[in-house]
């Protein structure tokens, strides 16, 4: 049975030119102990997904719809907001994308992950502290009992991530949602980073939504991927076929415009001309056509349905792309 | 806790390493220790003033400070130094029970509008606009008139012209603050909004609370010295610093010495308020903490 099960999720904000409908009709299964990786360019709703199963997006000016949005068997979204503060942090973690501003100036390292264990776990005192140094060390960061008293100013970019990291898994999750995790560390960072998660995940068989634009990024961690444009998944697939025999226009223009070091001779990025679609007005057609370099007859004729290509492998693209 | 030392790694909490951070700061100690003998000497004026502040010696009258009367007698022969030390009740407890009443009404209001926004933020602002409309000493003077001259009108009605004033800037800081990537990190961890408020937001905030409470201290007593000029708080013959400033007005050119202590007494304790402030904020602020050598190399640099 999957842990996350989303149905025809659709999430909407109020502005004074209409409704912006940043994700609309999101539907995907999550495994216990998987990794998916959401891509998109920014703007694709990726985030919103995320915050959206979160329950974290600000209503109003939001509004977020489902079908169905299961977790572990319950429907999140029947969920009052003091039982769902119960399971973020516990059963379900997020991280975000800015470490040097996700842990709060003021308050120790200790302090922040004491708040998250008392508050979740019901630990305290000499247990608690006890279990913080641990999670410190699990997360590599050295003489983790000193580090407690330290502030996060007194810790680089790569470190907080760690402490970030720390934190959301302090409860053991279920599922641990990262934003953008690594996108404001540097290489090396990222790559020791994007390790750390692995493991730590694998260990425990934590699933993880790991949302990116970096298509290398996903490939090294994700089990499967799920391509997102303006709001929508677009194909959806495991790893090794998404990229081996990418599906949709969209995920070509993307693959075709991510710099690669393992390539074949020298090669031009190309980049996606044009602008991703204005989500007020309503889209009938494919809403990548109007920059679409495969487009064929039949994506201007009818609007997109979904096409298998391979086991667990399908787009909603009408377009045959050589292999 | 016996078990505390035992414990084979550090861990202090932050208040305590505040509390290490305080002294380092010369000026905000020095401004301590200052204020911290004003009040004493305040608290204790019936034990240790030398002379009655209120019975009147004509003979006495305008003597200059000497041995007997070390900061000089009023024109009413009173001794300056012993209306000094009763004033400071007075002026005192005006500035810390309306710098409280600021505090306690200003900051909630402040936190509840800028983090919830919305209705009840148009609600409570328009309200603070209200406030801020009329001058500030001007409302004061309507309000101690409405109340009736006393004492604990003028701090009522002082801490009501103050409190909107810390709403305003208190809901800024909330609205600059809550959009800080650690406030959703902490949603996203399941922290309820209390405690967002309380551990995430005004520890964020305290450097601008601290600034305008010093400055709310030193309004007022200067506000205070201004309603009993006009008559409203203060009654004489009961002494205040800021009624015998007005009063010495008078006698600026025979006997400055009425004029000088009680300014000089305001204006020692708003320094020494200020100095506080600047060192109360700093210790706060973990990202401003100075170690002890970087102190060392300031003042080897300077």
């Amino acid at each position: 049975m999957s842990l996350l099960s989303v149905r025809n999720l659709r999430t909407r904000f109020a502005t004074d030119r209409g409704d912006v409908r940043a994700v609309n009709g999101v539907s995907f299964d999550l495994a216990e102990g998987e990794i998916l990786g959401l891509v998109g360019e920014s703007g694709s709703g990726k985030s919103v997904t995320a915050l959206s199963i979160m329950r974290l997006v600000p209503e109003p000016p939001g509004h977020v719809a489902a079908d169905s949005l299961a977790f572990d068997g319950r429907e999140l979204l029947a969920l009052s907001e003091a039982e769902m503060r119960e399971e973020r942090g516990s059963s379900m973690a997020m991280i975000f994308q800015d470490p040097m501003r996700s842990l709060n100036p003021v308050l120790t390292i200790g302090r922040q992950i004491l708040e998250v264990l008392r508050r979740h776990q019901k630990l305290d005192g000499a247990a608690a502290r006890k279990r913080a140094i641990e999670l410190l060390e699990m997360v590599g960061i050295p003489s983790a009992d000193k580090r407690l008293s330290a502030y996060p100013h007194q810790f680089s970019g790569g470190m907080r991530q760690r402490v970030m990291i720390a934190i959301a898994l302090s409860c053991n999750p279920r599922l641990l949602i990262a934003d953008e995790a690594t996108t404001a560390l540097d290489v090396t960072i990222q790559a020791q980073i994007i390790d750390l998660v692995k493991r730590l995940t694998r260990e425990r068989g934590t699933s993880v939504i790991w949302i990116s634009h970096d298509l290398g990024v996903v490939a090294g961690l994700c089990d499967r991927v799920n391509v997102m444009y303006a709001g929508n998944v677009v194909e959806s697939g495991p790893i090794r076929e998404l990229f081996h025999r990418p599906g949709h226009g969209y995920t070509l223009g993307l693959m075709g415009s991510t710099p690669r070091v393992d390539g074949t001779g020298a090669r031009r990025l190309t980049p996606i001309e044009g602008m991703p679609p204005n989500l007020i007005d309503p889209i009938e057609l494919c809403p990548f056509l109007p920059r679409c370099r495969v487009a064929v007859a039949a994506c201007r004729a009818q609007p997109p349905a979904r096409r298998d290509l391979d086991m667990g492998h399908w787009a909603t693209c009408f377009a045959d792309l050589p292999t | 806790m016996a078990d505390a030392r035992t414990l084979p790694f550090q861990f202090r909490g932050s208040l305590v390493l505040a509390a290490r951070q305080f002294p380092r700061n010369r000026a905000a100690t020095v401004g301590f220790v200052v204020l911290l003998l004003i009040c004493l000497a305040a608290a204790l004026a019936p034990w240790i003033a030398p002379y009655d502040p209120i019975q009147i010696k004509l003979a006495m009258k305008l003597k200059p400070p000497s041995l007997e009367h070390w900061m000089g007698t009023d024109h009413f022969g009173r001794d300056v130094f012993s209306r000094m030390l009763y004033g400071g009740r007075t002026s005192l407890s005006v500035g810390l029970l309306v710098v409280g009443f600021a505090f306690a009404a200003g900051v909630p209001l402040g936190l509840l509008s800028g983090y919830f926004g919305g209705k009840l933020d148009n609600l409570l602002m328009r309200l603070v606009d209200a406030f801020l409309t009329f001058p500030p000493l001007l409302l004061a003077v309507a309000l101690v008139g409405l109340l009736g001259p006393d004492i604990k009108n003028v701090m009522l009605a002082l801490g009501l012209v103050q409190a909107p004033i810390l709403a305003r800037m208190v809901r800024g800081s909330t609205l600059a603050v809550r959009e800080d990537a650690y406030v959703m990190a902490a949603r996203a961890l399941g922290a309820s909004p209390l405690r967002i408020v309380l551990s995430h937001l005004l520890r964020n905030m305290v450097s601008p609370i601290v600034v305008q409470l010093t400055v709310v201290f030193s309004a007022a007593v200067v506000a205070e010295a201004s309603l009993s000029f006009l008559g409203f708080g203060t009654q004489p013959p009961e002494p205040s610093w800021g009624r015998d400033m007005s009063e010495a007005r008078r006698f600026l050119g025979d006997a400055p010495w009425m004029f000088l202590a009680p300014t000089g007494i305001i204006a020692i304790c708003v320094l020494s308020i200020n100095f506080m402030g600047d060192g109360l904020r700093d210790a706060l602020d973990p990202r401003a903490w100075r170690t002890r050598r970087s102190v060392a190399a300031e003042e080897n640099g300077a």
